[in-house]
């Protein structure tokens, strides 16, 4: 490939690299996940570990103390942050491709099936996801598993995401290339998956990275509200919901989640901004 | 307008009929609440539980269920707790009254941080202050609700204790004593309560607002008819305010009526960390006792919230930009 010639994918990439607030995080994200994946393989305690140090404040053999009972908190900050990732991310990818795949669909065809599916879409969003959540979730207290909260999350993202799809698909369909497409003899699914679904990615990879964020912090929230994951497992959500008497007498228990929760929703904003930058460069700067 | 509005309300109807037979269905299901008497020991005799599962309806089925209470909400009744003393409708309102309270101060003051900021960080694209301006509305977006409600309770308590003071009040929606008080006392102990929910509520929610109002400012000042303007001669201010900031509310309006839904769901959360006795606690209590009639309720209140509030911004549309006319 010659210099001047460039695919896709590669300007994407390179606006993104350019974007330095993305690019820092993506870094800052990395660390955290390695922390949270690697770092249990390395440390010496796991988070079900009861030490004989109780409520010690960060020293260098517990970089972040220790709870009432022994706990080491640096291992069950891994842990956490390694829960609250995973579900984060399988919320964000159940909300993506349900999300995706209905409001392809309802934009494509339009016409009476789009209204049945956006009324139904209009119907999730009518409800406060939190309140839902924390109805559906209250039947699992006590089993629920780490996927079990993903799938109820999951199951109330989506219609933001098929709405975002729905208008690209709606301006998409009315170009000429669809037309070729359909004039070729493609059918429907065909044109979704070879044509409509690879234009609108950009904004499918946006609002998935977006999901990834409200998935950290609705997480958090539905543990908070006592719904969410269960002890003896962790979540970053549970530590700061289980500590937050401690906020005044053992501080550490109560920021250093909470800071990682921090930490993992602005990075991973900011690479959302660097990304939408980087597929639709005209749309944010603004040149005067 | 007006029947444009109507019409809006009603066709919500539908909309609102099968979110509250989604919700009702997904309580029903849930569990048996008659659990905890059946478990309890000594054992209740079993008429008790007869006559509980005849009182709340159980042996019916789902639709029928359904039905009934929806036909008993038509006609104010709320239907059956599970503990018979609970009266769903009388706390149906008087949650709402204190919950209302907090969402509405709070988006007030989450809108009034929105547009300056997003404004400011407009005019001064790319300046020193519009960087700390986006900075900071990220670093709130990436909060959770209860750890900012938290962490200024606990500020406030330390602030309290360290200057023997009561400034900030950190638990409950209103004072023991709050009855006795006079009309102005009653006022200033409700506002008094009110600042720290309504600040953690607003500064989670003004963030993503903000970046709204920065984008819909930049387009404005771009284009034509603001060149215009200036070349006209009017001043800067006149500009910005009459011919900027109108045109560039109005995707606001759409954002904050998308997002009340979000900011109940935030006022619950707000609610648990104060202690408040609103639509938060009557949502979780309802949700642990397996209370499908209240819990019901509360989420067709909550449908009809977020409708009207849908509705009015369509009424503010017309009021920014009178090129809309709703006929």
């Amino acid at each position: 490939m010659s210099d001047t010639e460039r695919t896709q994918t590669q300007l994407v990439l390179r606006r993104f690299f350019r974007h330095r607030a993305a690019v820092t995080s993506l870094i800052l994200l990395v660390m955290v996940t390695l922390f949270a994946f690697a770092g249990p393989l390395l440390w010496q305690y796991s988070y079900t570990d009861i030490t004989d140090d109780l409520s010690l404040p960060p020293s260098p053999g517990h970089p972040f103390g220790t709870d009432l009972i022994g706990h080491d908190t640096f291992a069950q900050v891994m842990r956490g942050t390694q829960q609250s990732i995973k579900i984060a991310l399988a919320i964000a990818l159940i909300g993506t491709v349900f999300g995706t795949l209905w409001g392809a669909i309802a934009g494509l065809y339009r016409g009476k099936l789009d209204f049945l599916m956006m009324r139904l879409v209009d119907i999730v969003l009518t409800l406060p996801l939190i309140a839902v959540a924390a109805a559906v979730a209250a039947q699992g207290v006590g089993q629920s598993q780490w996927w079990a909260i993903a799938v109820v999350l999951g199951a109330l993202t989506w219609p933001y995401v098929s709405r975002v799809v729905r208008s690209v698909v709606l301006s998409l369909r009315e170009q000429e290339f669809i037309e070729a497409a359909r004039a070729l003899g493609a059918g429907n699914v065909r044109i979704i998956l070879r044509h409509l679904l690879p234009n609108a990615l950009g904004a499918i990879i946006v609002s998935a990275t977006l999901a990834i964020a409200t998935g950290i912090l609705g997480e958090a929230a539905l543990s908070f509200l006592g719904v969410g994951v269960q002890a003896p497992d962790t979540s970053l959500g549970l530590l700061v919901s289980i500590n937050k008497d401690a906020v005044n007498t053992r501080p550490w228990l109560f920021y250093f989640p909470g800071l990682f929760i921090i930490a993992i929703a602005l990075t991973i904003n900011f690479i959302g901004d660097g990304l939408r930058d980087a597929f639709d460069p005209k749309q944010t700067r603004v040149r005067r | 307008m007006f029947a444009y509005l109507i019409r809006r309300l009603l066709a919500a109807v539908p909309v609102l009929i099968i979110a509250s037979f989604l919700s009702y269905a997904l309580v029903a299901l849930s569990g048996d609440p008659l659990e905890p008497l059946k478990l309890r020991n000594p054992p209740a005799p079993q008429r008790t539980i007869d006559l509980e599962t005849a009182r709340l309806g159980l042996d019916d089925s789902i639709v029928v269920r359904y039905g009934h209470w929806l036909w008993g909400v038509l006609h104010g009744d709320f239907g059956e707790s599970v503990q018979s003393t609970y009266d769903i409708g009388a706390n149906l309102t008087r949650s709402t009254a204190v919950t209302l309270r907090l969402v509405l101060v709070a988006m007030l003051l989450a809108l009034v941080l929105a547009v300056f900021t997003g404004v400011l960080g407009a005019v001064r694209q790319y300046s020193k202050s519009d960087y700390v301006l986006t900075f900071t509305g990220f670093v709130f977006l990436a909060m959770p609700l209860f750890w900012v409600a938290i962490v200024l309770k606990d500020l406030a308590v330390r602030y309290n204790k360290a200057t023997g003071t009561t400034v900030f009040y950190t638990i409950g929606e209103k004072s023991q004593g709050y009855d006795e008080l006079s009309a102005g006392a009653k006022v200033a102990d409700l506002a008094g309560h009110l600042v720290l929910p309504t600040i953690a509520l607003a500064l989670i929610s003004y963030a993503a607002w903000s970046r709204y109002q920065r984008a819909a400012v930049l387009e404005v000042l771009n284009s034509d008819y603001v060149r215009l303007a200036r070349a006209k001669g009017l001043s800067w201010r006149k500009v910005l305010v009459r011919h900027v900031l109108r045109t560039a509310l109005i995707p606001l309006v759409t954002v904050t009526a998308l997002d009340v839904a979000g900011i109940l769901g935030g006022a619950v959360i707000t609610e648990t960390v104060f202690n408040w006795n609103g639509l938060g606690r009557m949502l979780l209590t309802g949700v642990a006792r397996g209370d499908t009639d209240a819990v019901a309720s509360w989420l067709l209140l909550a449908g009809l919230i977020v409708v009207a509030f849908s509705v009015i911004a369509d009424a503010l549309y017309a009021v920014l930009d009178p090129r809309i006319r709703h006929e």
